[in-house]
């Protein structure tokens, strides 16, 4: 069985990676590296306001005073960021009526993708903000969403035609000064999505919106902004994947969630960048900043990551608990095979009183992969009766890979009750055979086993999101056994 | 259908069955006696295609394949069923699931179309019937917190739901109360008909007053040192293994 194993994990390393493709559409960039002038440079390109550019200009002054961070568990290589291209757009300007003024080249690469800019897809309730390198290109469902008063465009859209919630809410969760990518996100994002849900009102569809990387050697730096009124309520959806490239490319993002009075807002992920070749050559760096601000009282943001892309991840999806019995949850599978390094999890900051905070985190290792849950949960002075419960769940498969834990915990108000429980397993051999003997392939029995697994977590995505999740999981984990 | 001829198997270079010969013909009921440590579970480990043993002689033909060539899920996909002795737990895992993938599988190997769903479930609710199976176990995760009971009763679940034409079940007396024993017995029974066969391991007598076999091997040392109909099952429990023992001490 043990030889069995290891002819598989090395079937594994030979598997490529399905959304290897490039799309040859003209990419209008500007020359590589990064200064004030750089910054101004893409600024007027997007025609910005002089707000947006002071804002710029401020994160890029501080982003140069910064370091990069080196706590976490993950080996990243030195990343020259004057090699880096800060701005391309596809040059066919995106204002568009319909699907026949889309490029068909365009068209044919998200088809590929799946990307449910079709019209049947409308019948499947999905409204599309698709962003192809920096531009959005294409956003559905407006009208039926202005209708009810929801705002759902690109960012560069928002900053021109709803400039006073922009300035109100943009930083308000994320700083620019928060950390190091932040910042750099702060001075050059290209661009990413606006959502405003006005009171009371309930959003009737999934929002959605898949970036992709495209254009040799340039860096994407998006940033969304959610914002949920008193009761409402919204599931947004974001979904990743990226063509094959040697050169590492850096994803730095940035979301933030605003929740007001008993809004709650649904985030959920899918991640399927390229983690690189088998030799750990290439693949996509991904320094996300993702963090939700629970204003209101009563309200409640809930992250959910199916991370399974990515040469190195470092995401760390987080909820400020700040009105009183607001609710902050976090569910997470990652998955890293080959080379890949993840260093993923949350902060739960309980603010307010009777805040609660539930953290699920189910990591699959394989491969030579580094995988860590990082997770910190603080409880401030004054939040009376905070409750969490973390679990956070390790699956091994093969002996060259490695599985982390950290925990932190900060407790300063002794009603707290906080729970942390921990599990490391193996896929057993007799769990294999036991499949085996009812007439199911290896295979077949790792990818029942880890759906398994991760159940608990996949249950939290949207429907047509978790089919795809299972998918992939399937995909990055082929023949991988342990 | 299935034909064992001086098969050998070791494990750690220790010789477990030292030269099994057995033959198994259609609508048969074979029970395999012996004392502990003599082979029995090696024996149906290694028919049921476990790595853990090697083969190192002999051969087991199955409708005229080579068994020993086959992987494990073949096997199965050729109708041999094993049914534990230790049934394993899969957390996560779906009875629904796991049986739906296991069947549909099987079909794919025999050419036939998958079970959609409402198929499968209704061959799902049939079987549950025939074999006395309580509704709710199928809701859970494969064996997970499963009684001892139930967990036996669930691999004759399976073996309904595959309906195999070889089915080897290793000690599924062992930890089971009177009103179990006999709802396991009684779904055995009901799968049994002209076109399958059934190996049972047992130590006791007591199950073979349920499953009535047609012949009784006694396993001593790696070998069949005897065998007779079922009147040897009561002699057994007579004059306990000592007598075995007794008679064939190298």
């Amino acid at each position: 069985m043990a030889e069995d194993q290891d002819k598989i994990l090395e079937e594994v390393t030979g598997n490529e990676y399905k959304y290897g493709f490039t799309t040859d559409i003209e990419t209008e960039t500007i020359p590589k590296g990064l200064n004030e002038d750089v910054v101004r440079l893409i600024s007027k390109k997007k025609n910005e306001p002089e707000w947006m550019l002071e804002f710029r200009l401020k994160a890029f002054r501080h982003w140069q005073g910064m370091k990069s961070p080196d706590w976490a568990k993950l080996n990243i290589p030195e990343i020259d960021f004057q090699d880096i291209i800060y701005y391309a757009a596809p040059k066919q300007k995106p204002k568009l009526d319909s699907m026949d003024e889309v490029d068909p080249e365009l068209k044919a690469t998200f088809d590929k993708l799946g990307i449910p800019l079709e019209e049947q897809k409308v019948l499947s309730g999905v409204a599309v903000d698709a962003v192809m390198d920096s531009v959005s290109v294409k956003t559905t469902f407006k009208e039926t969403l202005a209708e009810k008063g929801i705002i759902f465009c690109s960012f560069s859209e928002a900053v021109h035609e709803y400039p006073d919630l922009i300035k109100k809410y943009m930083g308000s969760v994320v700083p620019y000064t928060d950390n190091y990518f932040a910042a750099l996100n702060c001075a050059v994002f290209s661009d990413g999505s606006f959502v405003y849900i006005p009171k009371g009102v309930r959003c009737p569809i999934e929002l959605s919106t898949y970036f992709r990387i495209n254009a040799v050697n340039t860096g994407q730096f998006e940033r969304t902004l959610i914002v949920a009124d008193d009761d409402s309520y919204v599931s947004y959806l974001e979904g990743c994947t990226a063509p094959q490239r040697d050169e590492n490319q850096l994803h730095a993002a940035i979301v933030e969630i605003v929740a007001m009075e008993r809004a709650e807002v649904k985030y959920s992920t899918v991640q399927n960048w390229y983690p690189g070749d088998k030799n750990g050559v290439g693949g996509i760096y991904n320094f996300v900043t993702k963090r939700g601000l629970c204003k209101g009282d009563y309200s409640k943001i809930m992250w959910t990551q199916v991370e399974t892309g990515s040469a190195i991840t470092w995401k760390y999806p987080s909820c400020i608990l700040m009105g009183d019995h607001s609710a902050g949850e976090f569910y997470s599978v990652a998955v890293t095979n080959n080379h890949q390094q993840a260093d993923t999890g949350t902060k739960m900051i309980h603010i307010g009183k009777h805040t609660r905070s539930l953290i699920v985190s189910k990591g699959v290792s394989a491969g030579k992969s580094q995988n860590s849950y990082r997770g910190l949960v603080r409880v401030n002075k004054k939040a009376e009766n905070a409750r969490n419960f973390s679990q956070c769940d390790s699956l091994l498969m093969g002996d060259k890979c490695g599985a982390h834990t950290f925990p932190y915990l900060e407790i300063n108000n002794n009603t707290a009750v906080v729970e942390h429980e921990a599990t490391t397993s193996k896929i057993g051999d007799d769990q294999i055979f036991y499949c085996n003997t009812r007439g199911l392939s290896t295979e077949d029995a790792v990818g029942l086993i880890v759906n398994g697994y991760v159940k608990e977590v996949i249950n939290q995505l949207p429907m047509e999101f978790a089919v795809e999740a299972q998918k992939l999981l399937q995909i990055s984990l082929e023949g991988s056994v342990g | 259908m299935l034909e064992i001829k001086d098969l050998h198997a070791k494990i750690d270079d220790k010789e477990i069955l030292r030269g099994i010969n057995l033959t198994v013909k259609p609508g048969e009921v074979h029970a395999i006696m012996g004392p502990n440590g003599s082979g029995k579970s090696t024996l149906s480990s290694v028919l049921a295609g476990s790595e853990a043993f090697e083969v190192s002689e002999g051969s087991a033909s199955f409708y005229g394949k080579n068994l020993l060539d086959m992987p494990a899920e073949d096997r199965a996909r050729e109708g041999l069923f094993y049914s534990f002795q230790y049934p394993v737990e899969i957390p996560g895992v779906s009875m629904v699931n796991f049986m739906r993938t296991a069947v549909n599988e099987q079909r794919k190997y025999n050419n036939e179309k998958p079970y959609s769903a409402s198929e499968f479930l209704k061959l799902m609710r049939e079987k549950k019937k025939l074999v006395e199976i309580d509704s709710n176990l199928t809701n859970r995760s494969v064996n997970e917190g499963f009684s001892g009971g139930e967990k036996k009763k669930n691999e004759i679940f399976q073996m309904a739901m595959l309906q195999p034409k070889v089915s080897i079940l290793d000690e599924t007396d062992s930890g089971l109360d009177i009103d179990a024993l006999r709802i396991v017995a009684n779904g055995v029974n009901k799968l049994k008909n002209e076109n399958n066969a059934t190996i049972v391991i047992t130590h006791y007598q007591r199950l073979l007053d349920y499953i009535v076999p047609d012949y009784v091997h006694v396993l001593y040392k790696g070998r069949i040192v005897m065998s007779a109909g079922k009147e040897l099952a009561y002699e057994l429990e007579e004059k306990g293994y000592d007598w075995i023992k007794k008679q064939f001490e190298d």
